[in-house]
Formats: C-alpha cells, sequence, structure tokens
C-alpha cells in the first residue's frame, strides 16, 4: 500500500512515520492540506498500531457540570450564562451530593466535573465539592476543573496554581480534564474569548499540574475561525510541553457546534474535518499516548471511524451531556456498555474498560 | 497477506478476484485493505474528481401494502384504517413544488395496495407525465405485483406502463437476492428470480433502472455476496444498470427492532466492497438518508461516486426513525469540502446544466 501513500505525495512523512521520527510543522500543514484521506489516515493508523496495538478504550463515567454561570462568554460558547439569564444554574454542594448518589448502583469508576468561571463562588465550594463526592463514592477518580478554572481559583484565592492545585488534591481531585485550550493562539483568543486564560498560562497550568503528579488531558476546539497554521501551532506548543512534563494523557479533538452560539452562522464541521483532525493529531503529536474520538461531540459513527484514523479512545458511557448538547449536537445523551462494546468491536478493535489513567478494569 | 496481493493485483489489472478471495477481503480486511481498492475502482471509472447528485422527490402513492415484510416500518396491513392513497390533486402538488426547486426526476414507488388495478396506475403516470417530469417508478415488486393484478406478463406489463409515460424504474424490493432470506424476511414478495427478471425485461425493453441492497438483518455474508453476482452477472448480459446503492437495515419500529443497526464502521466496508465486487456497474450512491452527512462524505473516500438524492420528502426511512434532511447547497458544500466537484444529474447521470 505503500505505493499509495508515494502517489499521494506524502511518501516522506510515510518514511517518517515508520522510522518514528518526528514530523516539522510543515509536514503537519501538509497533512491538512492533503486531499487524500485515506493516505492520512493509513499514516495515522501506523502511529496507532504501533502505540496502542489494537486496543480501544472507554470508560464508565459520569459528567456534572456544577455551574453554567460564567463571566468569560467566549463567543464559540452554547453553556455559559451571564448570572442574570433565565438559562442560569448552579448546584449547590448538596446537589452535586444528590448527582453523585442519583447513580450509586452504577459501576462508575470516574467523575468528570467542569464549569464556568462562576464571579462568586467562594474558593471553598470547590473543594467542598470534591470532598463530599469522595463521601460518597471514595474510590471514584474526579476528574475536574479544566486550566481556566485552576486559574480563576488562583486569582480568587491568592494561593498561585501549585497551591490551588495542591489543595484540590487534597481536597480528592484525581485529574485535570483538557478543556478550555480552544486554540492557543492570541489571534484567535482576541477574536473568540478575548476574557479567557491566555494559551501560554493555559500551558502553565497544565504543566504544574503535571509536576503535582496530576495527570492532565489536552484538546482543540476546531472548525471555527483558525487557521491550518494555528491548528498545527496549537498541536506544537502541547508536544513541547509533553516533551517538558509527560503528563498529558490524551488528546481530545472538539469539533465546534455553532447553534446557539454568537458563531452560529458558521457550519458544522463534516465528517472529511473530524476525521482528518484526528489523523493529523495522531502523527504530530508522537509523545501523547492517547488520542481520543470523542462520541458525543461528533457522533458515534465517525467517532467508530475514527478509531482506523489514529484514535484508541472513545471516551465513555457520558450521562447528561450539556455543553455541546446546548450548541445543538444532536448525539445521544449516553451509550450503554454494550452499545460501546459493539461499536468498537465492529470497528475490529478490542474493547478495553479503562480508569481514567489507563489502568485496564476490564478486556473484553 | 497473500491473499491480499493476490487480489489487489487482479484489481489493479481490472481482473475479477475469486469467491473465495472476495469474502476473505472483507472478513479480514481493514478499512484501508478494502477503502484503497475501492478508490481505485471508482477513480478508474471516473477519472474527473467529480460526485454528482439529482434533484428529486421522493413520492409514495401508498402506504396500504399486502407485503408485510418484517424489515419495514413504513406499510399499513389492508384492514389498518390509517393506510391511504394519494390523491391526484396531492400528487400535482408535490410535483409543482419538485419542479420549483429545479428537481428533474420522482421517484414513484409505494406498497402493494390489494385492491388497484393496473389501469389505476397508468392513469396515474399518464397524469405526471403531463407535468413533463421524468418518471423513476416501481421497483420489481410492485411490477410482478401488477402481473398477478392484472394477468398480464411481466413484458406486458412493463409495455403497458412505459406506455403511460414510465421512464425507468428503481432497484427497491431487492432486500437481499437469496430466496432462504426472502422466506424468512419477506415471504410474500417477489422471489429473486423475479426480482432478476423484472430488471432484465426493463432492460431489454430499453428502461435503465438502479439496484439496491439492504443489508445488515438476518443475512450471511455469502448471500451478500450472492447478491452482488447476481447484479453483476445480469449487468453483463444487459449494461441496464446505472447505480448500485447498498443501504443497511434500520430496525426501529419493525418487525425485527431486535436486531442491533449496523454501525459506519461496517457499512463503509460494504460499501467498498460494493465497489469492488461491482466491476461493470458505473455509479455506486453513498446513502446519507441512512448514515447521515458525516458519513456519507467519508463514504467518498470508500468507493461512492454520486451522493443520490436531495430526496425532498422521504418516508420509507423516516418511518424507521432516521431522518437526516439535505438541502442542494448542503450536498454541494459536503462534496466540496471533501475535495470533489458537485454536479447535479438525471436519472441516467447525464449532467444537468444550469443557464
Amino acid at each position: 500500500m505503500d505505493y499509495l501513500i508515494k502517489n499521494a505525495g506524502l511518501g516522506d512523512i510515510l518514511e517518517k512515520v515508520q522510522d518514528g521520527e518526528r514530523l516539522s510543522f510543515a509536514d503537519g500543514i501538509r497533512l491538512f492540506e492533503s486531499p487524500d484521506l485515506l493516505a492520512i489516515g493509513y499514516l495515522a493508523n501506523i502511529v496507532r498500531e504501533r502505540k496502542n496495538g489494537n486496543n480501544t478504550y472507554f470508560i464508565y463515567n459520569q459528567h456534572i457540570n456544577y455551574s453554567n454561570i460564567c463571566t468569560n462568554l467566549c463567543k464559540f460558547c452554547a453553556f455559559g450564562k451571564d448570572r442574570d439569564s433565565d438559562l442560569a444554574y448552579e448546584m449547590s454542594v448538596e446537589d452535586v451530593r444528590g448527582k453523585v448518589r442519583e447513580r450509586l448502583s452504577e459501576p462508575i469508576t470516574e467523575i468528570h466535573m467542569v464549569g464556568g468561571i462562576h464571579p462568586d463562588l467562594p474558593y471553598s465550594y470547590y473543594t467542598d465539592v470534591l470532598k463530599v463526592i469522595k463521601e460518597e463514592r471514595p474510590d471514584v477518580h474526579i476528574q475536574a476543573f479544566t486550566c481556566v478554572e485552576i486559574a480563576h481559583l488562583a486569582e480568587i484565592s491568592g494561593l498561585g496554581y501549585a497551591g490551588v492545585l495542591e489543595d484540590l488534591k487534597n481536597a480528592g481531585l484525581g485529574s485535570i480534564p483538557g478543556g478550555g485550550a480552544e486554540v492557543f493562539s492570541s489571534r484567535i483568543r482576541q477574536l473568540t474569548c478575548e476574557k479567557k486564560l491566555s494559551g501560554s498560562d493555559w500551558l502553565e497550568v497544565a504543566k504544574t499540574a503535571h509536576k503535582l503528579d496530576l495527570h492532565t488531558n489536552a484538546t482543540m476546539l476546531y472548525g471555527h475561525i483558525e487557521s491550518l497554521e494555528e491548528r498545527v501551532e496549537h498541536l506544537d506548543m502541547l508536544r513541547r510541553a509533553q516533551d517538558e512534563t509527560g503528563g498529558f494523557l490524551a488528546f481530545i479533538p472538539l469539533a465546534f457546534h455553532p447553534k446557539n452560539t454568537e458563531l452560529s452562522s458558521l457550519s458544522r464541521t463534516s465528517g472529511v474535518d473530524d476525521l482528518k483532525m484526528i489523523a493529523v493529531a495522531r502523527c504530530f503529536l508522537d509523545n501523547f499516548p492517547h488520542i481520543k474520538a470523542y462520541w458525543v461531540m461528533i457522533g458515534q459513527k465517525v467517532s467508530q471511524i475514527g478509531l482506523s484514523f489514529g484514535a484508541d479512545d472513545v471516551d465513555g458511557t457520558v450521562k447528561e451531556e450539556i455543553i455541546t448538547h446546548m450548541a445543538g449536537a444532536e448525539t445521544e445523551q449516553a451509550m450503554s456498555r454494550e452499545q460501546l462494546l459493539r461499536l468498537i468491536r465492529e470497528a475490529g478493535r478490542t474493547p478495553i474498560e479503562r480508569d481514567t489513567l489507563y489502568n485496564v478494569i476490564n478486556s473484553y | 497477506m497473500n491473499y491480499f496481493d493476490s487480489i489487489r493485483e487482479k484489481v489493479l489489472n481490472s481482473e475479477r478476484p475469486t469467491e473465495q478471495e472476495l469474502l476473505a477481503l472483507f472478513r479480514d480486511g481493514n478499512l484501508y485493505d478494502l477503502g484503497f481498492l475501492a478508490d481505485i475502482v471508482r477513480r478508474k471509472k471516473h477519472p474527473e474528481p467529480v460526485v454528482t447528485y439529482v434533484i428529486d422527490r421522493n413520492i409514495n402513492y401508498t402506504d396500504i401494502c399486502i407485503s408485510a415484510c418484517k424489515f419495514c416500518a413504513f406499510y399499513k396491513g389492508p384492514e389498518d384504517a390509517e393506510g391511504s392513497v394519494i390523491s391526484f390533486e396531492e400528487l400535482k402538488k408535490k410535483i409543482d413544488e419538485t419542479q420549483e426547486l429545479g428537481g428533474t426526476q420522482i421517484l414513484l414507488q409505494g406498497g402493494l395496495h390489494p385492491d388497484k388495478q393496473l389501469e389505476f396506475y397508468e392513469d396515474m403516470l399518464r397524469f405526471i407525465k403531463k407535468t413533463g417530469i421524468h418518471i423513476h417508478g416501481f421497483s420489481p415488486p410492485e411490477i410482478c405485483h401488477f402481473v398477478k393484478v392484472s394477468g398480464f406478463s411481466v413484458a406486458e406489463v412493463l409495455e403497458r406502463l412505459r406506455q403511460a409515460g414510465l421512464d425507468s424504474m428503481p432497484g427497491g424490493g431487492a432486500e437481499i437476492l437469496s430466496d432462504r432470506v426472502r422466506r424468512m424476511a419477506a415471504p410474500n414478495k417477489c422471489s429473486a428470480d423475479e426480482w432478476i427478471d423484472v430488471m432484465r425485461q426493463a432492460h431489454l425493453q430499453g428502461m435503465k433502472t438502479t439496484a439496491t441492497m439492504m443489508f445488515g438483518h438476518i443475512e450471511t455474508l455469502e448471500e451478500r455476496l450472492e447478491h452482488l453476482l447476481r447484479i453483476r452477472d445480469l449487468q453483463e448480459k444487459t449494461g441496464g444498470f446505472t447505480a448500485f446503492i447498498p443501504w443497511p437495515f434500520q430496525p426501529a419500529n419493525t418487525a425485527f427492532s431486535d436486531i442491533p443497526k449496523t454501525t459506519a464502521h461496517v457499512y463503509l466496508k460494504m460499501l467498498a466492497w460494493s465497489r469492488i465486487v461491482l466491476d461493470n456497474v458505473a455509479n455506486i450512491q453513498a446513502s446519507w438518508v441512512t448514515q447521515g452527512p458525516k458519513v456519507a462524505q467519508i463514504s467518498l473516500f470508500f468507493g461512492a461516486n454520486d451522493f443520490g438524492s436531495t430526496m425532498i420528502e422521504e418516508n420509507v426511512v423516516a418511518a424507521a426513525g432516521v431522518t437526516f434532511r439535505l438541502s442542494e447547497s448542503e450536498i454541494r458544500s459536503l462534496v466540496k469540502g471533501a475535495g470533489f466537484m458537485p454536479q447535479q444529474r438525471t436519472m441516467d447521470y447525464s449532467f444537468v446544466t444550469t443557464g
């Protein structure tokens, strides 16, 4: 099949991928620009199978979005609301406890919790919600608070990134999700989310967490107004940070959903956009162990095909996903374990139920 | 994989792999084994990077049907008060709307109505023909039903319908062209031989038709191949098929609702496999109606060179709980986004030039 890759003008990149050599910035751009979807996918699949074999990971998790009240109000977001909005909500610490209790009978191993940049919830709220989750479910792994929220907590507490992270860790935080990265480019941040934490500060929070033994994920919100150069720059910044700390677990490309956002005139990403993003990320992020095809974002179908285009993880059972669904996602709210197993098996892969840190819970 | 090298050599040289090789390719091949080969076949047949589509509307003249197929969510039994037959007035309105949207044809299909005589269908065709629109209508099970109702032969029924205005025929009702499957899933429907014979006679009378396959229910892989080879054999003799459209069974609201839905990965493999096996059929259609816009776009790299129809109206798949919708401009932008040129066509795959 190699000659088909050469015919697609990607022979030199194929050699690099086969030799495990790092792709350059220009290589990343060429992959995005290539019209040959199969060739790009084939390259990504080489890296995927080298790193993860036939394994495809999923997790049994619960999502809790403690509040949508947010002072950032980014233009690409349909979730965040001003505190005066009719749609604004916040959960008390006891509400969060209730959410956890509702599902105690299920074999949930991870609680994924994020929210907005709330103007006046006290610092103690954040440690308290972690504590009540642990009280209800002592063994659960809590993956909570994006780097953007951590930076906000550092500001309201005056404790600095490391101080906040230590506190949260002591209260039960297990790891940090990859949200809020958006596109690191300052041009994009000025145009879409000028109040948000800068790209370099986002990376600083992530690296600080890694040094404290807290693993994190990384994301990129693609398919709005960013250029291909800005996408590759984002991947390149992540790759450098990972070289320094090695603390990132997975990269999760997030497809922009325009509905109910200030950028609602833009189109949704297409299937080709989604697969290319997964594949280029897999080729470029040679030091990331995992690439996730998050089914809530791109749908079960593209997520499944993504397993042949570089992804080795489909995320999880998820319930009550709110952030993407407020932006018009037509995907289901939840998938059962049986549905996930079938999706993975029909793609010719081996399903592995994992915990947050990719320890194997069950092989099927 | 030695057998895979042999298959690739054959496909590259436009030779036909053996049945054993084809079965092994589907069973053991990954998306790249199938996708790259399908893409080679597709680009040989269509060297220009064009993806075609047709603007049309599905008109279902009745949902009353005596066939009661287990995979169908659309039909109403004859005793069901909710069943209906379209009026000529409604028909006219639907066709006017289609033409206003630049539509060139209607896809006219319906259930096997117990009482309507052949004259009813002839009158309907003559009425529609006054609008000048291309009538792509009546799949083989309907023709076989008309034969029973009228006492005429297949050739005579086709001749009369053609005289009344029928231009071409859709390839529906093929399901799986294997009698074991048909006996279990659609015992009242025409047999595989009858389906093939209607198409043969239509082709002999100069009509073009398409062919379909509905897979992912109770059929085996061997039966899928049997289906493809029957289409390929007839095409070898008549050359009358313009396109092949494989689509996966949609279980909701059917008697087979406990069968899980075919996943996208398997759909793409099946599509690519069809492109490789049916080396004598010019066009392969993506099924956005069942797969949605994202997978339909990805299909263009797995053998599909046609986006099917805008389907201003569609009822049969919708009855099984699947309701994707796409406008012409959305189809065009999906095609462009995949790096191809979108091109409106007619049923016979002539390009429509707007000026």
